[in-house]
Parts: structure tokens; C-alpha cells; sequence
């Protein structure tokens, strides 16, 4: 431990790339996550949510949490586990999953890697150790790893991230199809790419060993010198995965191992996340409640809504009428969307509710004076934010 | 011969814009335009391989969100990306940089004048407070101030109420601020002389003022009452340079069945029985249409293209007296690289935004009286922005374009007319002031274009090249534009409307003046609305 450092013992973990961010963080302007000190964002917010609209951006996605599951009984552990069929995920590809108590809510969501027949990497925001040794429990040939702290990786997002890895010198990287895995050797190590993301455009994340991770920055941040290449944070990121209609932890569910009062966490079907959820597998963690639930319909259903006027609708309430008489939801997200021009917002509302007319009471401040107004929302069916070049292949170089 | 609903001349921006509400509302709407692409001065064009220039018009702000979002412009390929701080130029080695962030910027304005750096609260209060009024006038139709019509009424007392909410001292300010000149409402605030040109120059875009003359504080403001996604005053970048804006607006409008057609000029409006009925095109085809309208400004709709005797008595000398002065030229530069500026730290931010060659308000206004004397000025005030370093569309990775608009350039030389020579030499004036700052920028020079007021008005048909259409003098704005009497878009000959930025509210891309005039015809056609209001509750 460190002698000098008093407090050595709380302070935040810094990521591989910290030498290279905290250059960068110009603002000073520092969160946590996971332990690790993590950008709220670099310069300002909203010049880097236009990156990654526009150019490109790149998000450290270090202190997400990487568990490595290998063995024979890889697969079915992982297939007990999460709620969608894991033996469908091909050699080299990605998938998104979501896992769920017994009673079928929902604990977490994440990406599961297939790297080999008895090999695959988990990623998810929170910890969970616990729930995978839990879940690996009474299988005899599986392990469940740590990798967090082995794996060092970054995220890149926005139309020109596909130009910059070529322009890096990842030959054939544009033949990837979303939810590829590739790799490159890099640096005496390898470089996995896969294209994946979190921000509903182009983009690809980018894993590699912690020991040339500032190698792998310095090559992406000189390839990307011509295509507007900027590190965004935790702000910006928000913004785009809300654009995308991507679910956030504490925000639009409330991790179940984590929740105290009865139902205030969620299950797959009220986040809209049915099709995740497959019964034609073998039997799976909260199988049974999930297929109750489907049958009986989710109580909750999350919505994708369109608002009327520019003020975000931040912790509205949602009613049935434009006097506010009754009560039938509450938005989870809400912001002014500037690249769809729309004040957008996910709220969970009652799913017997859902036909009718929906109504937002918004509270906003100006000039230290309050004000509301109660304004009609629209539901939509689509992300709100979806171009065509994030779903093709080769994609364009902009 | 073909049969239409309605006739727009014209694909500007605001032609577009009123095609697609017409068409929206059903009606069998046909756009013609003289040239062949669309977008009028909302324009990007490909004229050097690999580098896409917008041609005239390069910055937006004052676009009407509500019509953005109404329309769906974002599904038509639009997207508006706010530019960060710009670096202005003083006349030796004093640099001003307006940074992004509050607090550097003040820390900034302070190492200029303390003074200034607290002054420009009140100074960016102020502004703000009469924005929002002007505001709420973009997408409604002006009052006729002598009609009775309830209507009419309706809308004075709108503005009444909106007027009253300021208080009545800044009544007072407000009508004073009108006729000021930017010079005198600056010295207000202000004690530095950069910043008060930086502040100024807004001001003389586009203008045939100097930051002396009255009436340039109204063109300030004009300038800054625009927003990006709800701030007031920024400035974006149209992903794909301004024709991406017209190009969306065109895709809305064919969405809802209108067709455009290019290479295809009119000659004259048809007028039967004293109400015009169609156009001649300059092949000699002709077109029919219930109605029809006007993207060119007012004095090309009158006397260019419509017969004096179609007229009622003295429209075409109200046409012809038109104030539409043109008085800037714009040089777009396509650069092998991206331009060092002297004095200028190698800040990756502070380096995307724009530059102003800005001088000082003397440099300023001594621009201005070569303009007066028909000359370019010798010393320009230079407005840029390199949209290349934002937007990965419109150069080659690497290589950059620099938006140059220049104020002053006169329509017309003292000396005799413009010739290539002449145009070139005003282009040389150019670089020379920006090489002055950026030693080794001539070699840079890939490519350029070169547009006086006699190119932009033979290209896109603004009379002498005024960029608004137009003055924006009081006597030329609100319910005076384009003149007294008809500033709600019908024009004294019936059947016949306006909708280019000689109508209220004049020049800038916003699309408010297709929209405002669409909503009036609409009217007229007993058809149901469908152009939005905009949306202020928040303001
Ligand atoms: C150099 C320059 C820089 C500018 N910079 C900015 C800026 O940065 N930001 C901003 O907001 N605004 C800027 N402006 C102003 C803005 O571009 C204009 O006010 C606006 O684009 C005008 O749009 P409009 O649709 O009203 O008219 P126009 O764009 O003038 O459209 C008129 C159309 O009619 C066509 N036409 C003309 N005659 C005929 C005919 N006989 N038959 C058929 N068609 C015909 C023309 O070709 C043109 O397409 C600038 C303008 C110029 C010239």
C-alpha cells in the first residue's frame, strides 16, 4: 500500500487510458464507476454527443465488468442463466442478454462474447461475481473469471469510427456485420474488435491488454486526427443511448438484487425486452414467472414517447387526462433530443393505459421561478435515432 | 401545358419550405426553379473534386425548430451541428477568443477589461430579452395596421401584450434600440475596442451600414436571435453544408407529392383579368395554376418578371426603389491543409470554430466608406468559418475549405463594371488580410471561388446581390415588407403571394417566410392549416 497516501485506500481506481484522459479532461470534470474514476465528460457535453453524432467518439468502457466463463459446461451454465437462447450465438459473435431472479426480475443486462465452443466473455455495468458463481454452482467443468482488471477496452462511436480502424490499418475491419468479433494482432498481443456499442449509430468497441492500451490510444487518436475524433463521457453517453432507446440501469430498471420494496425492480416483458426472452430452451433462471408474465401481460410497459414542446420532461408523472386526474406512469429518461429535433423521453406506464391518450406534467425553473405545463405525448414504435449506415455492411466512411 | 394547384418560382430554401406546407395541406404544388439544383442561397456545391463548398449561405441558426421538427427534417438528412467559439482578430497581435465555456469566457474577456468581462451579463441580458420578442414574431404573419379585420386586431393586441410584459422602461429601450446604430448601443456596454467589433460586426453582415449608421443595431440582433436546439445566439453547421438544409426541405416537400423541377426558368407571370393565373418559362412552355408564388425577391418579382401593366399604379416604382443594396462578397477557399494562425495557442477546440478578421470598429467603418466610394474594401472585414474541420462530408480527410464572407463589396464599381480581372483582385484582398494573420495560407489554396454581388446575383437571382433580399432597415421590415401595405405575403395582384425573404421575416435560412406565406394562402384556399406555431412556453 502506499505509505505517503493517507488515503490511499478510497481513492478511485484510474483506468489504463487515465494518462491520456486526464490531458484531455479539460474540464475537470470527473464521476465514478465502478470504483474507477470516469470522465462525466471532457470538454463539454454537448460538443461530444455531436461527435459521435458526426465524427467520432470514444467512451472508456474500462470499469464496465468483463467476466470470462470457460469449460465444457460453459454454455449451459451461461444458457441456465440468461433468458435468451445461448447456443444460437455463432463462433465470433455478440449477443445481447438480459438475466433475471427466479421470480423474473430483471438483475442485470449485458453482452455475452462467444470466443470459442467452451469459451465466452460476459460484460455488464454492475458487479456480478456472486450471481455468476451462484449460477455456475452444481456444474462441473466451468470457471468464472474476473477479467475487469485484464482487459482493458474503449468504445468507438459515430459514422466515421469505421474510416478511422481502416485508416488505423484494420484491413477488412469493414466486412465486420453488427455483432462481429474480430481480431488483429497488435502490438505482440491481439486486439479484439467487435461491433458493438452503445449508442445506437456506427461504432465498435475495442478490447485489448491493459499493458498496450495506451498504444492502442495513441494509434486510434493519430488515425482519427482527420475524422474529428473525441473522448466522450458519461453525459454524452447517456444522451445517445436514450436517442437509441437503450435501457439504462437506475434509470429505467432497478437491478433486482438491489431492490428493497416489492416490484420496484422490472422484468424483461415491462422493458420491452420480450423478445429476449426465449422458452423453446431448456429451463432458465425465472422461466416460469416470465411465462406467467407473458401470458397475464407485463403491468408495466416501457414506452418510447414523443413530447410535445422543448422542455424535457425529467421525473414527469404521466396521466390519462390533461387535468392530471389520473395517474398512470412516470418517465424513467427525458431529454431535448437535437439530432431528431424532439423532446423524447422512455416512461414506464401502465400497460392497460397504453391505448389511450398520455398526458406529461412537466416542471421546469426560469429564473428561479417555477412553472409547469401539462402536454400531450405521442407513443412511438422505433428508436428514436436509428441510421441506416449503423446496420450496414461495409458501412459508409461517414 | 400543365395544370397545378399552385406554382412556387423559385427552389430557395423558403420556396421549398412553402411547397411542402402547400403539399402538405393536398394541393397539387409544382416548383420551378432557373438552375439547375435547388436551394437558391442555401446551396452546397461540388465545383473541386472532393470538396464540397456551401456556396453562399454557410452557418445557420435561425432555422425555425418547429418547422425542423415538424417537417421531419432529421429523417431527410439534416442534422445541425452547433460550432464552438470563434477567435477574432485584432488590427496588430490582440487576439479575442469567445471559449465555449462560461467561465472561461469571462476569464478571457477579462484579460481584455475587467469592465467588459461584467458588462457583457447585462449586455447578453439585454439581447436575450429582445430576441425572445422578435422571437415570437418569426412565424406569425405581421398585422396590417390599418385593417379592421378581427384578425389583424387579434394580433396587435398579441403584440401589445408581449410589448407590455417587458416593463415599461425597456418599451422605451427597445424602440430606441430600432433606429440605433450598433456603434452607439455597443458603447453602452462596452469600453474595449475589440470587443466592442466583435460584438459590432454582426451588425454589418450583409448590410449596406457601417457600424456607425443607424439602424445596424437591428441587424445585430437579427444575427443573434437565432438558436440552436434553445440557445440563443450559437451558430451551427449543417452536416453536408447548407444545401443539406434545402435538399431536406426538398425531400419533405416531394414526401408530401410536390414536384421540382430545375433548368427551369420563368419569364413571366401570367396575368389575366387582374389575377395571375400562370408563368411562361424561358423555353416558352407554359404553366397554369390557381395560384402562384414568389421565391425571388421583390424587386426582380416585379420588375423582372412581371409586366408594368399587370401592376397596379405604382407597385413598380415601389419594386424598382426597393432597397436592396448589395454590399458583401464571399470567397470559399479549398486548402491543402488546415491553416496556423498567428497568436492562436494550438487549442484543437478554439481552432474549430470560426475567425473573425474583425480589426477594429475604426477598420470596420473604414470598409464601409470604400464601399460607398464603389470600391471593395481594401481592408475587409472577414467573417470565416472552415466547416471542414467539423464536417467529415464536404473535404478529404485532412484537407480543409474556409468559408470566407467578406463585408464590404459593392454591386457596382466606381471604375466601370466587374470583369474576372476585378473579381479576382477583390479575392487577392482577401487572402492578403488572411494572410496577415496566417503566414503561409496562399499556399495552401487548393481551389477557390470568388463571388462578388455580380456573381451571386447572376447565379442565384438576389438583386445586386443583397443576401437578405432585401434591406433590414425598419422602413423594410415587419408589416413594411416588402412594402407598406402588403406585407402579408399577397401581393397586389391577385392570386399572386411571396414567399422569399423580402417578406417578413426577412433574409437568413430560417424557412419562416415559405412557412408564414404557405399558412396565409392556405387561408385564402379554405384549406386547413398545416404550418406549426413555434413553440416558446419556455421563454
Ligand atoms: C453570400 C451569402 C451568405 C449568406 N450567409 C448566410 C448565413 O451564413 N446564414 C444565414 O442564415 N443566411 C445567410 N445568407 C442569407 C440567406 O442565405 C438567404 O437570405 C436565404 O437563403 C434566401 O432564401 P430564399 O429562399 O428566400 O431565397 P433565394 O435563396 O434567393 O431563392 C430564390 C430562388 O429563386 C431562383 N430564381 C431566381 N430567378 C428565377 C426565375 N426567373 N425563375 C425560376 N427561379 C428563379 C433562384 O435561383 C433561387 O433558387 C447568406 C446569403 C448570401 C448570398
Amino acid at each position: 500500500m502506499n505509505e505517503t497516501d493517507p488515503y490511499a485506500g478510497e481513492r478511485l481506481k484510474k483506468s489504463p487510458f487515465y494518462l491520456r484522459q486526464e490531458v484531455l479532461n479539460i474540464r475537470n470534470a470527473w464521476a465514478a464507476w465502478n470504483g474507477y474514476k470516469f470522465a462525466e465528460y471532457y470538454y463539454d457535453t454537448e460538443y461530444e454527443y455531436f461527435c459521435v453524432r458526426n465524427t467520432c467518439g470514444t467512451y472508456d468502457i474500462c470499469p464496465m465488468q468483463k467476466y470470462e466463463i470457460q469449460g465444457r459446461d460453459a454454455e449451459v451454465m451461461l444458457n441456465r442463466m440468461v433468458t435468451r437462447d445461448v447456443t444460437k450465438i455463432g463462433l465470433n459473435r455478440v449477443a445481447y442478454c438480459v438475466w433475471c431472479t427466479d421470480d423474473g426480475r430483471m438483475i442485470d443486462d449485458g453482452t455475452i462474447f462467444k470466443l470459442a465452443s467452451d469459451k465466452f466473455m460476459l460484460t455488464c455495468g454492475s458487479p456480478c461475481t456472486a450471481w455468476l458463481e451462484k449460477s455456475a454452482f452444481g456444474f462441473a467443468d466451468v470457471t468464472v473469471t474476473d477479467v475487469t482488471d485484464e482487459i482493458a477496452a474503449l468504445s468507438l462511436q459515430g459514422p466515421t469510427s469505421c474510416a478511422v480502424l481502416k485508416k488505423m490499418g484494420l484491413d477488412g475491419i469493414d466486412t465486420a456485420k453488427p455483432f462481429d468479433i474480430m481480431h488483429f494482432p497488435f502490438h505482440g498481443d491481439t486486439l479484439m474488435v467487435s461491433r458493438t456499442g452503445f449508442s445506437g449509430d456506427l461504432g465498435y468497441e475495442l478490447w485489448i491488454s491493459p499493458t498496450v492500451a495506451l498504444d492502442l490510444w495513441d494509434q486510434l487518436y493519430d488515425a482519427g486526427e482527420n475524422f474529428g475524433i473525441q473522448p466522450y463521457g458519461e453525459a454524452a453517453t447517456n444522451m445517445t443511448r436514450l436517442e437509441a432507446a437503450f435501457i439504462m440501469p437506475f434509470m429505467e430498471f432497478n437491478e433486482a438484487l438491489r431492490t428493497v420494496n416489492f416490484e420496484h425492480d422490472q422484468t424483461p416483458f415491462e422493458l420491452n425486452l420480450g423478445w429476449l426472452v426465449d422458452f423453446d430452451k431448456p429451463h432458465f433462471s425465472g422461466r416460469r414467472a416470465l411465462l406467467e408474465e407473458q401470458k397475464r401481460g407485463p403491468k408495466y410497459t416501457l414506452t418510447k414517447l414523443d413530447i410535445e414542446g422543448n422542455k424535457p420532461a425529467e421525473g414527469s408523472y404521466i396521466y390519462k387526462d390533461k387535468r392530471c386526474t389520473r395517474e398512470i406512469g412516470y418517465v424513467t429518461s427525458a431529454m431535448w433530443s437535437p439530432s431528431v429535433k424532439a423532446n423524447i423521453a422512455l416512461a414506464m406506464i401502465k400497460t392497460e393505459h397504453l391505448e389511450g391518450e398520455l398526458w406529461a406534467e412537466i416542471y421546469y425553473e426560469k429564473e428561479l421561478r417555477q412553472y409547469n405545463r401539462v402536454v400531450r405525448c405521442t407513443r412511438k414504435q422505433k428508436p428514436f435515432w436509428a441510421p441506416a449506415r449503423a446496420r450496414a455492411t461495409p458501412p459508409p466512411d461517414f | 401545358m400543365s395544370n397545378y394547384d399552385a406554382i412556387v418560382i423559385g427552389a430557395g430554401h423558403n420556396g421549398l419550405t412553402n411547397a411542402a406546407y402547400l403539399a402538405k395541406a393536398g394541393l397539387n404544388v409544382v416548383v420551378l426553379e432557373k438552375n439547375e439544383y435547388i436551394g437558391g442561397a442555401a446551396v452546397s456545391r461540388e465545383l473541386h473534386e472532393g470538396w464540397k463548398y456551401s456556396n453562399c449561405s454557410y452557418v445557420c441558426s435561425m432555422m425555425r425548430q418547429a418547422l425542423h421538427r415538424d417537417l421531419d427534417l432529421g429523417r431527410h438528412g439534416l442534422l445541425l451541428v452547433p460550432y464552438l467559439g470563434t477567435i477574432n482578430f485584432g488590427d496588430g497581435d490582440e487576439r479575442l477568443f469567445s471559449y465555449h465555456d462560461e467561465q472561461a469566457a469571462h476569464l478571457e474577456l477579462k484579460r481584455h477589461s475587467p469592465h467588459d468581462a461584467d458588462a457583457m451579463h447585462r449586455f447578453q441580458s439585454d439581447l436575450t430579452r429582445y430576441s425572445q420578442l422578435i422571437r415570437k414574431t418569426l412565424l406569425r404573419t405581421p398585422p396590417d395596421p390599418t385593417s379592421l379585420r378581427p384578425r389583424d386586431i387579434m394580433e396587435f393586441l398579441y403584440l401589445a401584450k408581449q410589448f407590455w410584459k417587458l416593463g415599461e422602461k425597456e418599451i422605451y429601450e427597445y424602440v430606441r434600440f430600432f433606429t440605433m446604430s450598433a456603434a452607439d448601443f455597443l458603447d453602452d456596454y462596452f469600453e474595449n475596442d475589440l470587443i466592442k467589433a466583435a460584438m459590432a460586426s454582426p451588425g454589418i453582415i450583409g448590410t449596406a451600414l457601417g457600424v456607425y449608421s443607424p439602424g445596424s443595431s437591428y441587424i445585430l440582433l437579427h444575427h443573434v436571435m437565432g438558436d440552436v436546439d434553445g440557445s440563443i445566439g450559437a451558430w451551427g453547421l449543417a452536416r453536408g453544408g447548407m444545401g443539406a438544409i434545402s435538399a431536406a426541405l426538398a425531400g419533405a416537400a416531394q414526401e408530401h407529392g410536390a414536384e421540382i423541377r430545375t433548368n427551369a426558368g420563368v419569364q413571366q407571370v401570367l396575368v389575366k383579368n387582374g389575377k395571375a393565373v400562370g408563368v411562361v418559362l424561358e423555353n416558352g412552355d407554359e404553366v397554369y395554376a390557381r395560384i402562384v408564388v414568389s421565391n425571388l425577391d421583390a424587386k426582380r418579382t416585379f420588375t423582372r418578371i412581371m409586366e408594368k401593366n399587370d401592376l397596379p399604379d405604382g407597385i413598380y416604382e415601389k419594386a424598382r426603389n426597393f432597397k436592396i443594396r448589395g454590399s458583401s462578397g464571399k470567397v470559399n477557399i479549398a486548402l491543402s491543409g488546415m491553416p496556423k494562425f498567428s497568436g492562436v495557442p494550438e487549442n484543437r477546440y478554439i481552432n474549430r470554430g470560426g475567425q473573425g478578421f474583425t480589426g477594429s470598429m475604426e477598420t470596420m467603418e473604414r470598409a464601409y466608406d470604400c464601399w460607398k466610394r464603389g470600391r471593395w474594401s481594401d481592408d475587409p472585414f472577414v467573417e470565416s468559418v472552415i466547416p471542414s474541420a467539423w464536417d467529415p462530408t464536404v473535404a478529404p480527410p485532412g484537407q480543409h475549405w474556409m468559408s470566407n464572407f467578406v463585408q464590404y463589396c459593392p454591386p457596382e464599381l466606381a471604375d466601370g463594371p466587374w470583369t474576372p480581372e476585378k473579381r479576382d483582385q477583390f479575392g487577392q484582398t482577401v487572402i492578403d488580410k488572411i494572410e496577415r494573420y496566417s503566414p503561409g495560407f496562399s499556399d495552401l489554396i487548393v481551389h477557390m471561388e470568388v463571388r462578388t454581388p455580380h456573381e451571386i446575383e447572376q447565379e442565384i437571382g438576389l438583386t445586386e446581390g443583397n443576401i437578405f433580399q432585401g434591406e433590414l432597415t425598419i422602413d423594410q421590415l415587419f408589416f413594411n415588407r416588402p412594402f407598406p401595405g402588403y406585407g402579408q405575403y399577397r401581393m397586389p395582384v391577385r392570386n399572386l403571394y411571396m414567399c422569399g425573404s423580402s417578406t417578413h421575416p426577412g433574409g437568413g435560412v430560417s424557412s419562416a417566410c415559405g412557412a408564414n406565406a404557405a399558412r396565409e394562402i392556405l387561408i385564402d384556399l379554405r384549406r386547413p392549416n398545416t404550418v406549426p406555431e413555434d413553440d416558446f412556453y419556455d421563454e
